[in-house]
């Protein structure tokens, strides 16, 4: 018999039970939707936590480093002069591994900051300063922070942290690090100006009468660079494995063209001859999961490197082993609704004994009875499948705007726990059709044995 | 070729035995007759005398427990399941008593569905359905179910379902048992037109010796299971 048959006998034998297979794929429905809403409150959650995780930058960065600084005592000792050093030439060879997205330097400073507040005389801070790619701004950090981002890699624009507001202010020091300025504090930093003194280093030329060992080819200079202040964050932006956390973040390409003197130039002072060269370089990698292999390349390039590491597998496979209960959970409402599946198909085997009877009697094979009500659980399966999923993703929908109502009262940041991805929703009712499928084996078994002889005399 | 292996049906020495309890029933017991190409059949008999078992048997819906029947070639007791529904759907063509329509579906339905099994492309059914009704002599209440009809339309509707899928043997078991005389005796007219410009074999059961003495060529008589006599109706084959 060909498919098309099958579908539209299928759908008109239930057509005349409306009652009974609507109750019965309603019940489809109801397992679906319990399995839907479980598993997309396992899949939410697990997105929640690779998002957070992601946004962090603890798990694609790796912190780059020459030997020639970072020698430990039991490690093979490199030759100092041996060891490669971090310089322009090994940022470009990293950024040509494959999976890197970005290289960038480490550049911080320790800065001293001129500003006055408003109704007060100008006074002096000193702080850390940190250089932030334009990628720092999907860093968790600017889920929720006052101002805006940089609006340009090179444009003199600063971020500060919340204490460091607080400071240039002179209000008192807070009891929580991450606490809000009120709008009223933050408006009176956001949009000012700010000058930053630092020291450049400068190209120079040799001293006339120093011993050529003795020689450095830069000099340092004193500098001003005035800021505006556009947004106030928390910590600072992927910061997580810097020792010496920033309070005051301009953009990287601003901070690379000042030219600030950097510890790693120290080493030139004692090493002359050596061009500019980073104390550290940070390279960002497309998925955690890459991290290992791109690190191993830049190791066998002669480089320290550090980094934390993945734990997404780890937290994927936690959430492969709650999907797996949630799963369990999910289906047993679904196994019940196959008991109903049986339960129909074989009342409709006995109700339409005669039917069979006939339907042999004018040709109908063992194999077309059987497709006959094999499709009719498949039908029910699939129209159960997708009432179910309809019905798991509102659960679902409700589960969430509850939680999100009760996070809110909670002065907690709205989040989304719960997420109905397009796999999920073929995968059930894929799996719906399979139970269903499975739920019709013995009915239309039953169906295909019926003696005919003995069907045609039932009344 | 004599007119015996000439024969569209024949069976040798045909046994159908059941088991009820202790006992065994003998339904068919040994019967050997030959069915000519064309011929319109009547097997007569009393109730319970092996005319419906053996209508059975020759539909392929039952299985012989010894003996053997050919069809058209076929030899019956060969074929696998399968191949007994390929026979079922291409060879033979079933009209009962109690009509046997699918009571859900209209009578287009009806007449269309064992083209389903015969997986007649959809373009080409509806010809064929309408072919099959106008040589019954129906075109209205093609929309309505079988309840909404009357019992000579339903059985014209159940003969249109046996010839659909051209059929070389017409099996009728009782056909005007649930019929008036008058509507019996249209129907029996409208088989014997389709049994002389078709072609077509029939067999037909029936218990009314008068029915068979006015249309059958031959009548087959049959007793406790056993074939019990078998003659020539002149009569019946001159109408």
């Amino acid at each position: 018999m060909k498919a098309y048959d099958l579908v539209e006998l299928a759908g008109r034998n239930l057509r005349e039970a409306k009652l009974r297979n609507s109750l019965t794929t309603l019940g489809i429905g109801v397992g679906v939707a319990s399995l839907v809403a479980m598993l997309s409150l396992g899949v939410g959650l697990q997105r929640l936590a690779t998002r957070q995780l992601g946004s962090s930058g603890l798990f694609d960065s790796i912190v780059v480093t020459s030997r020639q600084d970072f020698r430990g005592e039991r490690r093979p000792q490199p030759e100092a002069k041996d060891a490669k050093p971090l310089d322009d030439g090994s940022r470009k060879s990293f950024t040509q591994i494959p999976n890197v997205v970005e290289v960038n330097p480490d550049i911080r400073v320790l800065g001293e900051y001129r500003f006055a507040a408003p109704g007060k005389a100008e006074e002096s801070h000193f702080a850390m300063t940190a250089a932030l790619p334009a990628s720092a701004s999907r860093s968790d950090v600017f889920e929720d922070f006052q101002g805006r981002f940089f609006s340009g890699a090179n444009v003199p624009e600063a971020i500060i942290v919340y204490d460091f507001g607080r400071a240039l202010l002179d209000l008192p020091d807070s009891q929580q690090r991450d606490e809000k300025l009120t709008p009223e504090q933050a408006n009176q930093v956001l949009g000012r100006e700010i000058t930053f003194r630092y020291a450049e280093r400068q190209p120079a030329g040799s001293p006339a009468n120093a011993q050529p060992q003795e020689q450095t080819n830069f000099s340092v200079v004193h500098k001003e660079q005035k800021l505006k202040i556009v947004g106030i964050v928390s910590t600072e932006p992927y910061g997580a494995m810097r020792g010496n956390r920033g309070r005051v973040f301009i953009p990287m390409g601003l901070a690379e063209s000042l030219n600030m003197i950097q510890p790693s130039d120290l080493r030139q002072v004692m090493q002359p001859g050596q061009g500019k060269t980073y104390i550290a370089l940070i390279v960002r990698v497309a998925k955690s999961s890459q991290v290992l292999a791109v690190e191993d390349a830049i190791k066998k390039e002669g480089f320290t490197t550090f980094s934390i590491l993945d734990a997404s597998s780890n937290i994927a496979r936690f959430f492969k082993i709650l999907d797996f209960f949630l799963g369990i959970f999910g289906s047993l409402a679904l196994a019940v609704a196959s008991l109903g599946i049986i339960n129909t198909l074989i009342m409709a085997v006995l109700e339409r004994r005669r039917e069979i009877g006939i339907m042999k009697a004018i040709g109908a094979s063992n194999g077309d009875v059987k497709s006959i009500f094999f499709y009719e659980a498949g039908v029910m399966g699939l129209f159960g499948g997708s009432l179910g999923v309809a019905l798991g993703w509102t659960i679902g929908r409700i589960i969430n705007l509850g939680a999100n109502y009760y996070m809110q009262r909670q002065q907690l940041r709205p989040e989304n726990f719960w997420y109905v991805p397009w796999w999920l929703v073929g995968a059930a009712i894929g799996f719906s059709i399979v139970v269903s499928l499975l739920a019709g084996l013995y009915p239309a078994a039953r169906a295909a044995k019926l003696d005919p002889v003995q069907a045609l005399r039932h009344e | 070729m004599d007119s015996f292996n000439a024969g569209a049906v024949r069976t040798e020495s045909l046994v159908r035995h059941y088991h009820l309890g202790q006992s065994i029933i003998r339904a068919v017991d040994g019967v050997s007759l030959s069915v000519k190409k064309g011929e319109f059949a009547a097997l007569l008999g009393a109730s319970g005398s092996g005319k419906s078992t053996l209508m059975n048997l020759l539909a392929g819906l039952d299985h012989a427990t010894s003996g053997s029947i050919t069809v058209e070639g076929q030899n019956l007791a060969t074929l696998d399941p399968n191949q007994l529904a390929q026979y079922r759907r291409h060879t033979v063509g079933m009209v009962f008593q109690s009509f046997n329509l699918v009571p859900t579906m209209t009578l287009t339905e009806n007449v269309e569905l064992p083209m389903r099994f015969a997986e007649v492309e959809r373009r080409e059914r509806d010809a064929r359905v309408q072919e099959a009704l106008s040589q019954v002599g129906l075109s209205g209440r093609l929309e309505h179910r079988p309840s909404e009809m009357s019992g000579g339309e339903q059985q014209r509707a159940a003969l249109a379902r046996a010839l659909v899928n051209r059929p070389k043997l017409l099996l009728a078991d009782e056909p005007t048992g649930n019929l008036d005389s008058k509507t019996g005796t249209e129907i029996l007219d409208l088989i014997r037109k389709l049994n002389q410009t078709l072609e077509m074999t029939v067999i037909m059961v029936t218990h009314e010796r008068a029915l068979a003495d006015r249309y059958a060529d031959r009548l087959i008589f049959l007793g406790d299971g056993k074939l019990i006599n078998e003659t020539v109706n002149v009569a019946g084959g001159a109408r």
